[in-house]
């Protein structure tokens, strides 16, 4: 038996990411947008025509990254006009800073003035987090799952996610917050100590995606609430949350 | 398609049936012809649902017929009068759901319906006065037992959902599940989506662990409508991102049960390996879930020489790593003290509630829509379910390594038959138009099991219904059995290892 271990030992190797900063992903992940800074209004009408959550504004073509769902499609019939870069450091603390204009080809940095004092001074070297899944469709779950797993080991950093939101410093919510949990998810934020922080992972999170229309879903608590920081995705990738968190939090 | 005076039959993503063309039978001959065909363990109920016709409500039920691969529609019609129908339930206990379903969302009443409880609290319900807060749960009295409640919000990172147990001091006497917390109105928001791409972005987020499967079944739904036939590349290119798929969870529940018993090397060697399948999945499409890789009509990922390769390369490796920590976890007697014997669902319990998939195939029920109801490439090669007959935590394991094996064996064998083919993909074609008064019937085996979508079409060739279900609507039943009699600690071990969906079962 311990033979067959050392075996199991011996082909898992050393696996986490050394550096989350500059782990390369696959070049056909797609992450930050870049748009042409040439584009016409009539390309912008037909891209913004053509994709199916609204993130693309019909008069300048400028992408949200909150309502986008990443399918591509812009991209893939105006080659010219629309990319998606692999880069995965997407995320942002102010919701606009998630719209990208035409002609923008910087890496996305949050910023500094609207990260609160306290979140820095508090939560540097340890963060614990409080999941809510309200109505997500368990691939953002699965993936701030990954983040803590043998790979992406985000605990390194003191990052972690807890049972209890009374041992938590905030929390992180993923899906469009469906009717029928809305009590629940405010229920839990009332059970977390202050200070606290609100995070919103993936794109129904952030906007409602697919569902912001649905009769099913309530946004009164996002709508009420101070959110401290933004990680887009259809879902999320592990290295898009926590490039995020660890910029959040001052790493 | 053919008919006989009682039933109409359509084949799995084959030419619909003319909405007309479905008998309509008296309540009292569909109550028999239905209830005897589903005496037979040969057959079984796909979907079951009522929608309006003017006046009067008309309910139509879709049976698979294992052995031959047919599926057959038959129909009933009444006033909508408020009158009760006879619960078919009562006889055949894996309609409960059907009927909850229909009586959540028409307010028809069943009667001899056992259980007839609310099932996921959709926004437009009938009864607005039965709320998420006032389930009624089953009780029983007695001052030796005690209720344990847990959720909506779990330990994990996990999805929402409730769970009330009746103790007798550490023992589970009975378990009751109460969804509905992931409820986003999904059914609607298809049928209204107005484009062909935006349907299809949503049948990828039903449950985005089965991604795959979901947008699967949509393709195949919507191609069936529009009469078109999928190239033989394409269908082996959905067969092998839907082997990926079942490989890569397959790999991460293994990794999660060895996880609930503290084995910690089990758990953090397969959750290495299941990051390496789900990154070919992503260089493969770009997303690691496989979102945006299936599509109606087509693909904008055909899978090049390259992605297969490295598919290849990667299975080769994950086979033999797999293989090495399978061999470990399940000859360990600390692991296996923990799933041998626990959580145990009959034979006879299987058939009674109507379980599909994994959860089927672990009691020695052999339901596999890829061998009964073959789809997309799957009709070209021969595939015998991989069974297990203990019902137990132990088996629901072994089951997965066993298919995991199954799976890498499958894309071995699609991606050297594609080779054979020199048609293309193509691309996705998101206006395909759908046939006027039709219903079309597509079942996929995703990893968890029978995935169903059944749509109706008007005279125009819109949809006037699109139907969802994931085989978690079934298997959460087997999970509520499972505990019967085990230690409430044995709970999450239970759970994990049949890892439901709750928000592909709440829509």
């Amino acid at each position: 038996m311990m033979l067959k271990e050392l075996r199991i030992l011996a082909d898992h190797g050393k696996q986490f990411v050394p550096d989350l900063r500059k782990q390369p992903v696959s070049e056909r992940f797609r992450g930050r947008p870049v748009i042409s800074p040439g584009i016409t209004e009539q390309q912008a009408g037909q891209a913004a025509s053509l994709c199916p959550t609204g993130a693309i504004d019909g008069r300048s073509g400028a992408i949200d990254l909150g309502r986008c769902a990443f399918c591509n499609e812009c991209a893939l019939s105006m080659p010219d006009v629309y990319r998606f870069t692999n880069d995965y450091r997407i995320a942002a603390t102010n919701r606009d800073d998630l719209v990208i204009v035409p002609g923008q080809d910087e890496p996305l940095k949050i910023d500094e003035t609207a990260v609160r004092k306290d979140i820095r001074r508090l939560f540097r070297k340890s963060l614990k987090l409080r999941q809510v899944s309200a109505g997500g469709d368990n691939s953002c779950e699965m993936e701030l799952g990954a983040a803590g797993n043998v790979n992406f080991d985000m605990g390194r950093y003191g990052i972690e996610f807890v049972a209890s939101p009374r041992h938590a410093d905030g929390i992180v919510i993923t899906g469009p917050v469906s009717g029928n949990m809305a009590r629940a998810l405010e229920i839990c934020y009332e059970a977390t100590p202050s200070p606290r922080i609100i995070i919103l992972v993936g794109t129904e999170a952030i906007s409602g995606g697919l569902f912001a229309d649905s009769p099913a879903v309530n946004r009164a608590f996002i709508e009420n609430h101070h959110i401290d920081l933004y990680v887009p995705g259809n879902p999320a990738h592990p290295l898009t949350f926590i490039n995020g968190v660890m910029d959040l939090v001052g790493l | 398609m053919m008919s006989n005076n009682s039933y109409t039959e359509i084949r799995n993503g084959d030419v619909p049936a003319g909405l007309s063309d479905i008998p309509v039978v008296e309540y009292d001959l569909f109550y028999e012809i239905v209830t005897n065909m589903l005496a037979d363990e040969r057959y079984h109920c796909v979907s079951y649902f009522c929608h309006r016709s003017g006046e009067s409500l008309k309910f139509i039920c879709c049976i698979a017929d294992d052995g031959s691969g047919a599926i057959r529609i038959i129909g009933h019609e009444k006033k909508d009068d408020g009158a009760p129908l006879r619960s078919l339930t009562a006889s055949c206990h894996a309609m409960h759901i059907f009927e909850r379903e229909i009586h959540e969302a028409w307010g028809i009443n069943f009667e001899g319906h056992p259980w007839l409880k609310p099932v996921r609290y959709p926004h437009d319900r009938v009864d607005s006065l039965s709320m998420m807060d006032n389930y009624p749960f089953y009780q029983i009295e007695g001052e030796e037992l005690h209720e344990v409640g847990v959720g909506p919000i779990h330990a994990g990172v996990i999805e929402p959902g409730h769970f009330r147990f009746i103790c007798n001091g550490e023992k589970v006497l009975h378990l009751e599940i109460q969804l509905g917390y992931q409820h986003r109105g999904l059914e609607k928001l298809i049928r209204e989506a107005g484009g062909g791409l935006r349907r299809s972005l949503l049948a990828e987020d039903i449950a985005g662990d089965t991604a795959v499967g979901h947008s699967l079944a949509h393709a195949q739904l919507i191609e069936s409508l529009a009469g078109f036939e999928p190239s033989l590349s394409l269908q082996a290119e959905r067969c092998i991102a839907l082997e990926l798929e079942r490989i890569a969870v397959h790999i991460g529940d293994t990794a999660a049960l060895c996880g609930d018993v503290a084995y910690q090397l089990g758990q953090v060697a397969c959750e290495a390996l299941r990051t390496l399948v789900i990154n070919t999945t992503q260089f493969w499409c770009g997303n690691r879930f496989g979102k945006s890789l299936v599509r109606p009509g087509g693909t904008n990922y055909p899978l090049t020489g390259e992605i297969a390769g490295e598919i290849l390369k990667v299975l080769e490796e994950v086979d033999r790593r797999f293989s090495n920590v399978v061999d470990c976890v399940f000859s360990l007697p600390s692991v296996l003290g923990r799933f041998e014997d626990i959580g145990t669902v009959t034979r006879q319990q299987a058939v009674s509630i109507g379980a599909v998939g994994m959860a089927a195939r672990t009691c020695g029920v052999p339901r596999d829509i890829r061998a009964t109801h073959a789809f997309q490439y799957f009709r070209k090669i021969a595939v015998a379910p991989v069974m297990q007959e203990t019902g137990d935590v132990l088996a629901r394991g072994m089951l997965r390594a066993l298919e995991v094996k199954e799976a890498i064996k499958f894309i071995r064998q699609l991606i050297a038959g594609r080779e054979d083919s020199a048609e293309k993909s193509g691309r996705p074609q998101y206006d395909l138009k759908l046939r006027p008064g039709s219903i079309a019937v597509s079942l996929v085996e995703g990893w968890r099991g029978e995935i169903c979508h059944v749509a109706l079409t008007d005279g125009e060739g819109r949809l006037t219904r699109y139907l969802v279900k994931d085989p978690s609507v079934h298997n959460w039943m087997a999970l509520a059995l499972a505990v019967r009699n085990q230690e409430i600690s044995d709970f999450p071990v239970c759970n994990k290892s049949f890892n439901l969906s709750y928000c592909g079962h709440d829509l």
